[in-house]
């Protein structure tokens, strides 16, 4: 693999900048004659706009202009889209209600813009805000499912009756209900998903720039998918066609999926340069970030699972009621169906599985797709099911799965996915070794006999990452390609640029993928420079979520290499007056293979840019781009065991052991991807023990703030035990499978099975506060 | 955040002046929770005037019977002062639970008594060890100090100069975190005097703020030790109810809190 090559935990070439404050993100952007934009924003879930009067702010000191939802309207700037068409299973589309970048008439959250204040500094935008006055008529919210489905409750959208936007099916009814007529034993449970909110690192922030003399747009933006953005700009928003915009994404401070939609503020700030003549900023504050960031998850779930006399799986039956929020963002539809129902066969091998999904609006902020996506609702879904099954049945919770793994691959299970390949019972092996399960029993009565209460709690997920291909993802519904381009330019002097489609935030792509083009060529990763986030850079991509980067993104980039590598074996042939085919590349350098002839790869790239002495009929250059494919998912999957105590006086959890034994396929650089799972597991354990977004009835976020909700620390977590089996993802030429969600995946049922085992109470909801869980004990 | 005039006076009785001169000014002892407030836009003082850096407010002395800690002193000088860990180590202990150490690097004792945030730890000291607390005008017993929710005995313009806390028999004090804020969810400080009586002070749970816990206070003083607090019961008419703890978690939390602060005080 060689010191930088695959499989070497280099340290990561973008940390110097990060650390030492010298990375620039959208707000460390100036641009002469910047303005600032402030947002007037709903303090009411749901109310009519009855009038904004603007008179005394657009005379205040510094203000540039002050524009509002009627004037978005009037100009045609389109309505926010949802890039995925969800059909119901009465054959009818999704219900979708309107949502402009900034309301004209009225509001469905508390925090949606219904004006902006463009100003000469903040400051001043804040001040004229205060004085823009704006008149709301009331209206009852409906801030949860329960509330948003009930008979008689408020209407968000006349479009969506009942606030339902589908009622989707997956699977075969029939089949499963037969199963469960036939079981022998069958499970129930009532599941909650807690809202989360995001909380990137990075506040959003844009910055939308006009030239007037060339009628062309600049958007820099906090985002995952530059590319994306600009697509959805120009074709559906109408700011500008594709040809007259650039976007840009800089360095972004964490994303989590957050950052994948493009939001009211950037279309507000690219439409209000023009309108007003100057680049205009707006950079989020965190409570704007709470407010208006999409959250993640929010399901209620009923889940029942059938089993037969010899405790062998024969039917999944659920149904879900999804919370979309007060409007459909653009992936939204997708996450509680494709994203969730087909992941619901776990690790099993289970014959017959229906599933039910009702999707509806409430008057709460927008959720959509954050840190694994469905996946973790699907996980926590199953896994809690197995561990209730385990109890119900009076079984060994980890006998139970693995009696029930799927050990045959190519695997079709009922619900979509083709799982390629996998060894569930190597990941559950080695997480048990890892935790010493056999010797559970004796330190539970140990901590029982010191008046502590310990529980210990499996979860054995399974994800899809890099979801593709485009064909079949179409043929669902999905608005795009999910495919990935790259291109590689080797430089006259022999140094390299890749340009890919995917974004970097945080995953460290500066690095890993120059450890590709050290392993192909032996150069050293300072001879490579990975170019990303702009579209005048980058013909197209598709950018980074999903765990997709590596999986998509960097096979493009080895498509493009491969090609790189042809032309310049046929310069290094010619130069040497060898057959192509006895060239092989080491060490930076084109060798005839048996001999001590070589040519090194500044002389090929020299060559194939003078071109003074090419092959007959070769163009000049050394620049290849490739467009890459899969041809399936890649499916990480891997095994977390929780070992925990819990105070009874005060329902504290208190964490003794986590142990996670993932299997990724072929790990580029071992150091990030144990970043990565550690900070996956953070947000797992966080959904489970901390993390929360609560509403109050009239639809008021209660955690808008630090001070309420609860981000993980370093000290509410304990230090991990990772592991690694691994099975090469076949779908790839690289054998890769996706990292960056698996964490967020599969720790909470973990945890929650960890704590009821404990307390002896199957029932707690997340988050798992010390409230709840005494309230669990105690009643 | 709004315009304001900063002032930085070097005496206490220019930052008395000064208060007089300003339309709604508003004393800075630290900052940690007016700066955050005025940021949101939601104070707007006309005047601030920082106290936190007038020499005479700041330091802890022995006195004869306890230490003084004046006003301006930070929770970090409080929490590492070898004079308050000799003389009175739950009350260092408390200090260096308060935030984080940004916190508490800037945080003062006058700043967090005289903003009488229900949740905060020093009132739980003051009001269980019998500190009295000392301003420009007079001094107040704790008993008489703190008046509920953010509201104290002080009169409009009337700055805190030191605190003195007497050295009791024992002193313990055990504080159960807001997993988000990590403010007290329930802190609970419990002291004996030497003539045996009992005070033990609740922060966090009250609707009123700190308080007193006469229920503990008498099953202390008839038995000093945690076991004494087994069959008590704390009522939880009156406690805090929000998304972090129910009525009856935070009355649960006092009495887990006391029976913790005393087996540390030993």
């Amino acid at each position: 693999m060689g010191v930088e090559g695959i499989g070497a935990s280099v340290v990561r070439k973008e940390d110097r900048r990060f650390i030492t404050g010298k990375g620039r993100y959208v707000d460390d952007i100036k641009i002469v004659g910047l303005t600032h934009a402030h947002f007037i924003r709903s303090p009411h879930a749901h109310a009519k706009v009855k009038s904004i009067d603007i008179s005394a702010a657009k005379d205040m000191p510094g203000v540039v202009g002050v524009l509002t939802g009627q004037q978005i309207v009037d100009d045609k700037v389109g309505n926010l889209i949802c890039g995925w068409a969800i059909t119901s299973k009465d054959g009818t589309g999704m219900k979708m209600g309107a949502w402009p970048a900034m309301a004209p008439e009225t509001v469905r959250f508390v925090g949606q813009a219904v004006a902006v204040v463009i100003a000469e500094t903040k400051n001043q935008a804040k001040d004229a805000a205060e004085a823009v006055v704006v008149n709301y008529e009331e209206l009852p919210a409906a801030a949860d499912i329960r509330a948003a489905i009930k008979q008689g409750a408020p209407q968000l959208h006349p479009e969506a009756p009942g606030n339902v936007i589908y009622d989707w099916t997956i699977g075969e009814e029939a089949a499963t209900e037969a199963a469960f007529k036939a079981a022998a034993n069958v499970v129930s449970l009532d599941i909650t998903n807690n809202r989360l909110v995001p909380n990137a690192m990075e506040p959003r922030a844009a910055i939308g720039e006009y030239n007037e003399a060339e009628e062309h747009f600049t958007l820099y933006t906090t985002s995952q998918n530059p590319h994306v953005a600009r697509l959805v700009l120009s074709a559906f928003y109408n700011i500008a066609p594709e040809h007259k915009l650039r976007v840009v994404a800089p360095d972004v401070g964490g994303g989590f999926g957050s950052k994948i939609f493009i939001y009211p503020e950037e279309m507000v700030a690219l439409w209000a340069s023009k309108k007003v003549g100057r680049p205009v900023k707006w950079t989020g504050d965190r409570t704007e970030a709470f407010l208006t960031d999409a959250h993640g998850r929010d399901h209620l779930t009923n889940a029942e699972l059938a089993l037969d006399a010899n405790n062998k799986i024969t039917g999944l039956r659920v149904k879900t009621y999804a919370n979309l929020g007060a409007y459909m963002s653009l992936f939204s539809s997708s996450v509680p169906t494709y994203l969730y129902a087909t992941l619901l066969s776990g690790q099993y091998n289970i014959p017959n599985i229906f599933a039910e999904v009702i999707s509806v609006y409430t008057n709460t902020t927008p959720v959509d797709a954050y840190r694994g996506a469905g996946r973790p609702e699907a996980s926590f879904v199953v896994e809690r099911l197995l561990e209730t099954a385990a109890r119900q049945l009076k079984v060994d919770p980890a006998e139970l799965r693995r009696k029930n793994f799927i050990t045959q691959f190519p695997h079709q299970t009922p619900v979509i996915m083709a799982y390629d390949v996998g060894d569930f019972g190597a990941s559950l092996d080695s997480a048990m070794k890892a935790i010493d399960y056999a010797g559970f029993p004796a330190r539970k009565a140990k901590a029982k006999s010191e008046g502590k209460l310990r529980g210990i709690g499996l979860s054995c997920y399974i994800e899809a990452c890099g979801i593709a291909p485009s064909k079949a993802v179409g043929s669902l519904g999905a608005g795009v390609g999910l495919w990935e381009s790259a291109e590689v330019r080797v430089n006259p002097v022999g140094t390299i640029e890749v340009l890919t489609g995917s974004h970097s935030h945080g995953q460290g792509h500066e690095t890993t993928f120059c450890q590709l083009i050290a392993e192909r060529l032996g150069v050293p990763i300072s001879q490579v420079q990975i170019v990303h986030g702009d579209t005048d850079k980058v013909q197209f991509g598709m950018g980074t979520y999903g765990s997709r980067s590596a999986a998509v993104g960097l096979t493009a980039i080895l498509k493009a290499m491969e090609k790189v590598e042809a032309k310049a074996k046929k310069i290094a042939a010619h130069a040497l007056e060898a057959s192509e085919s006895d060239i092989v590349i080491e060490n930076g350098e084109f060798k005839v293979t048996g001999t001590d002839k070589s040519i090194a790869l500044p002389m090929v790239a020299l060559a194939a840019y003078t071109a003074h002495n090419l092959p007959d009929g070769m163009e000049p250059g050394l620049k290849e781009g490739a467009f890459y494919d899969p041809t399936n998912f890649t499916f990480p999957a891997g095994a977390y065991i929780c070992e925990l105590e819990v105070d009874a006086a005060t329902g504290k959890t208190s964490f003794v052991n986590f142990v996670a034994a993932d299997d990724f396929g072929r790990l580029i650089n071992p150091m990030i991807v144990e970043g990565q799972v550690h900070g996956g597991l953070a947000q797992g354990i966080g959904q489970a023990l901390l993390e929360g977004a609560a509403y109050d009835s009239s639809g008021q976020l209660l955690t808008a703030s630090f001070m309420d909700y609860a981000m993980p620390r370093a000290d509410d977590l304990p230090s991990f035990k990772l592991n690694h089996t691994t099975t090469l993802c076949p779908g790839n030429p690289l054998g890769v499978k996706g990292c960056g969600e698996a964490g967020a995946i599969g720790a909470s049922a973990a945890v929650i099975n960890a704590i009821t085992d404990a307390i002896g109470n199957n029932k707690i909801e997340m988050p798992a506060t010390p409230d709840r869980v005494w309230h669990a004990i105690h009643g | 955040m709004y315009e304001t005039t900063y002032h930085r006076p070097s005496s206490v009785d220019e930052a008395v002046a000064l208060f007089g001169k300003g339309k709604e000014a508003k004393f800075l002892a630290g900052g940690q929770t007016l700066l955050p407030v005025m940021k949101q836009r939601l104070a707007a003082p006309s005047d601030v005037i920082d106290v936190a850096r007038i020499k005479e407010l700041i330091g802890i002395e022995p006195t004869g019977d306890g230490i003084m800690i004046k006003a301006a002193t930070t929770h970090y000088d409080v929490a590492t002062s070898g004079t308050v860990q000799k003389a009175i180590p739950a009350l260092a202990y408390l200090a260096s639970l308060i935030g984080d150490p940004a916190v508490r690097y800037r945080g003062t004792i006058g700043g967090s008594l005289a903003n009488n945030d229900p949740a905060a730890d020093y009132p739980a000291a003051v009001l269980a060890l019998g500190a009295t607390v000392k301003t420009n005008k007079r001094s107040i017993s704790a008993d008489d100090f703190f008046k509920g929710l953010f509201s104290t005995a002080l009169d409009d313009g009337e700055i805190i100069t030191a605190v003195s806390f007497p050295v009791q028999a024992k002193a313990g004090y055990s504080k159960f975190n807001n997993p988000a804020s990590r403010f007290a969810l329930t802190g609970v400080f419990v002291a004996r005097t030497p003539a045996g009586d009992v005070r033990v002070a609740a922060t966090g749970a009250s609707q009123n703020g700190v308080m007193r816990v006469p229920v503990i206070e008498a099953a202390l003083k008839a038995n000093w030790s945690a076991g004494a607090l087994d069959s008590i019961k704390v009522s939880d008419s009156g406690m805090l109810a929000d998304i972090h703890g129910s009525a009856a978690y935070r009355a649960n939390l006092v009495k887990v809190m006391a029976q913790r602060a005393v087996t540390a005080a030993g």
